[in-house]
């Protein structure tokens, strides 16, 4: 493996968070000589705060190319669990049991019906998932509540440790030769003879391709390169508790206990700008709402808390697009780093490297923006 | 990572600002320990050194920070599970145990003690 950095490489990823990352790790795996220039400490980074779901159910409504993206990622997260380990020795607690989507009213479970059936059709049929009545559902989560009425469950649906994702993906990439360069912010890009330029503070980085995976980043950074990525920020908030004896074997969208007995609550989306602050309003919505869930909580101590930014499209989806203007430019963005860590590892890197776009991706120009409107949902 | 103690008794500046002893149970032995002072330092004075077990590995933990932020110090207080024994005031009788790695749920509060309470009060 090379891993020379005198040597130019054939690819910078601008971005080393779970994005970039999965795409330099996939980029190295089929033989590229990778750089990969991470934002300082100061960046906002969604990798460091988010959730840990690989989640499917329900995703892609209205745009059924998402469910199928988002699933061949489900499906091939197994294997870059395996090859993390093997490269890293990190253990990133991959669990698959399929997820339950919790309903506390009839209404609520009659959209999840109208989703999840609608989806399905549009899948051709290779979509499994059930509604449970309240009854079926104690049989599989004997700690739900009372006010839990029912819930969709899909086997497609799972969980990792994000942090550890993370910790195995910069491991893994460099143990196969990529270069990572800290604190080095990315201001402006220059397309020119053979490749890009992209700028720093003090240093210049030249490749004959480059990935755009910088987060919020990529809003001013896509128009360089004749690409179009107007994300902006969603704030989530999340609480962790003490851990605890294990008491759910399964993830839920809104609470889920990890491998090593924290249980972790979140689900809020807010629209407040660059605020990664929390605020005790929606931290106590959020704790009411897990409590209602599963009362045996009611007296677990919370430790930590934190707000994040998602990146955020207008209508919620991810943006995958090679430059027209400028070939060679690729942009990377989504909200769903975790869940797509697989695809974007094993399908959309061998795409950078000079193979066929994956064929989902047709759904997912940045172009799309460019004459619509903004529908807001949690794609 | 040790759970060999960070900490020592220190002699009092005069004879009058030394506590009463109180009597309290750790693990189910009577301990005589210094009053006045928090469950951790009482129980260090004790010689107590392996306060919990990890939930992860099992790993033997003692106090660490003894200001509540690093959460090494947990133990079960008369019946409440993981309670940060560093900032809790120890009292004649209190009944503690080792936190023997991921507290039980589901933790019944009305059967616990009064001294249970003690912790709310804090608002915490």
């Amino acid at each position: 493996m090379r891993g020379n950095t005198a040597e130019s490489p054939d690819v910078l990823v601008v971005g080393g968070g779970l994005v970039g990352t999965a795409v330099a790790y996939g980029l190295a795996r089929e033989g590229a000589k990778v750089t990969v220039l991470d934002e300082g400490d100061g960046g906002f980074r969604a990798s460091r705060g988010n959730f840990g779901l690989v989640w499917i159910q329900g995703k892609g409504y209205g745009l059924s190319p998402y469910a199928r993206w988002s699933r061949s990622s489900a499906q091939r997260w197994p294997g870059l669990a395996a090859a993390l380990l093997e490269d890293s020795g990190v253990d990133v607690a991959l669990r698959q049991p399929g997820g339950f989507h919790l309903c506390f009213s009839d209404a609520e479970l009659a959209e999840r019906e109208k989703r999840l059936s609608t989806l399905q059709a549009e899948l051709g049929g290779d979509y499994p998932y059930q509604l449970l009545d309240a009854k079926e559902l104690r049989e599989r989560l004997p700690a739900a509540g009372p006010a839990v009425i029912g819930a969709s469950y899909t086997p497609m649906d799972g969980h990792v440790n994000p942090l550890k994702l993370l910790r195995a993906l910069h491991q893994s990439m460099q143990q196969r030769g990529v270069t990572l360069v800290s604190s080095s912010q990315i201001s402006r890009i220059a397309p020119e003879a053979g490749g890009f330029a992209a700028h720093g503070r003090n240093a210049v980085w030249r490749a004959p391709r480059i990935v755009l995976a910088a987060g919020l980043g990529n809003r001013a950074l896509a128009p360089q390169v004749g690409l179009h990525a107007p994300v902006a920020p969603n704030r989530g908030q999340v609480l962790v508790s003490e851990r605890v004896a294990p008491f759910l074997h399964y993830p839920t969208i809104n609470v889920r206990q990890t491998d090593e007995g924290s249980v972790q609550f979140g689900d809020s989306m807010e629209e407040v700008g660059y605020n990664d602050f929390t605020t005790t309003d929606v931290l106590s919505t959020i704790a009411r709402r897990g409590v209602r869930a599963f009362p045996l909580l009611k007296d677990v101590r919370l430790v930590r808390m934190w707000a994040a930014l998602r990146v955020y499209s207008p209508d919620g989806f991810p943006i995958y697009e090679q430059s027209a203007q400028y070939p060679g430019a690729f942009v990377v963005t989504c909200h769903s780093g975790v869940t797509l860590a697989a695809a974007h590892a094993l399908r959309i890197a061998p795409w950078v490297a000079g193979g066929a776009m994956p064929d989902e991706l047709a759904a997912f120009p940045g172009g799309r923006f460019l004459a619509s409107g903004q529908i807001l949902s949690h794609a | 990572m040790t759970s060999k103690p960070l900490f020592r008794v220190l002699a009092p500046l005069a004879p009058a600002v030394a506590d009463a002893t109180v009597q309290i149970w750790f693990n189910d032995q009577p301990l005589d320990v210094p009053g006045g002072r928090s469950v951790a330092a009482a129980l260090l004075a004790a010689g107590v050194q392996r306060f919990r077990a990890t939930p992860v590995t099992g790993a033997p933990r003692g106090p660490y920070c003894m200001m509540g932020a690093c959460f090494e110090c947990l133990v079960e207080i008369d019946g409440v599970p993981s309670r940060k024994s560093c900032l809790v005031t120890v009292q004649d009788g209190m009944r503690i145990h080792s936190q023997e790695g991921a507290r039980d749920l589901p933790f019944d509060a009305d059967q616990a003690s009064p001294h249970a309470t003690q912790e709310n009060a804090h608002g915490r």
